[in-house]
């Protein structure tokens, strides 16, 4: 299984918390959808289309919320047949990232998803690092640097 | 004693549990979930942890009971240096799980959990 990171303090809590929770596919994002770290997806698009998926789920709910007029909700799942989706948000010095996780119903559990999810979360909060002061981006960096991402994601 | 919020029956059903001597906390868990849906712990017990984690054991003992040909599991005892997990399964998929001192009369806790079963069956 490829397990790989564009920033680096995400990796050892992500790979803590696969072996833990016998998840199948993970993803930490940011809430815009870019791509941190990821465990078990082998093609860039998979990656890209679950990432831009997940970070429209979490912003529908959080919109959902705010119409309640109630804080963000937790934590999402949703169970199929085979497979069940974990998705929630961490709060953390890179600011709020979000975590998608799929799962087999035959080796893991909501229940050890969840609880497997603290330990993430404290890991992952206890990991990143302080808030740098924010570069200008520049469209000829852009290329670069998503080049450089999609590199270290899947080793190209 | 936390006593989470539940239907008098399965409340009924942990009683009979928690009232055994050295009984420290019952739950109901769903065995496919890992998820508490009832339980009545003693202060310090992590009841969504252990739900979780028993039920991750009793689906991979379901597993190798099936593996080995003797069928479904009815009841199973984990013995530790300071107390005891004991699990049935009841026919609804519900766990009924009960946490324990090491002297408590293991006899007397498989009686009652397999009642609670019944009663939450």
């Amino acid at each position: 299984m490829t397990t790989r990171a564009v920033e680096p303090w995400t990796l050892e809590p992500m790979v803590g918390f696969v072996q833990e929770a016998g998840a199948r596919l993970v993803l930490v994002m940011t809430s815009a959808g870019q791509v941190l770290a990821q465990h078990g997806f082998s093609r860039a698009m998979d990656v890209m289309s679950a990432a831009a998926l997940g970070a429209a789920i979490m912003a529908s709910t959080d919109e959902i919320a705010r119409q309640l007029d109630q804080p963000p909700f937790a934590a999402l799942n949703h169970q199929g047949e085979r497979h069940g989706i974990f998705l929630a948000a961490v709060p953390t010095n890179r600011g709020r990232l979000v975590v998608l996780v799929v799962y087999d119903l035959d080796v893991s559990s909501l229940g050890l998803v969840q609880l497997f999810f603290g330990q993430l979360a404290a890991d992952l909060r206890a990991a990143s690092p302080k808030p740098e002061v924010p570069k200008q981006v520049l469209a000829a960096d852009f290329e670069r640097d998503l080049g450089n991402s999609l590199n270290a994601l899947f080793g190209r | 004693m936390t006593i989470a919020p539940a239907g008098g029956g399965f409340a009924r059903a942990l009683d009979l549990v928690t009232r055994v001597r050295g009984v420290r906390g019952a739950m109901l868990v769903t065995g496919d979930d890992g998820l508490v849906v009832a339980e009545q712990l003693m202060e310090g017990i992590k009841g969504p942890a252990v739900a979780a984690l028993a039920a991750s054991v009793a689906r991979r003992l379901g597993r190798a009971m099936e593996t080995a040909g003797v069928g479904a599991t009815l009841f199973w005892h984990l013995q530790a240096e300071r107390g005891a997990l004991l699990v049935v399964p009841a026919p609804s998929g519900l766990l009924v799980v009960a946490v324990a001192e090491p002297e408590v009369n293991v006899g007397l806790v498989r009686l009652e959990l397999l009642r609670a079963a019944e009663g939450v069956g």
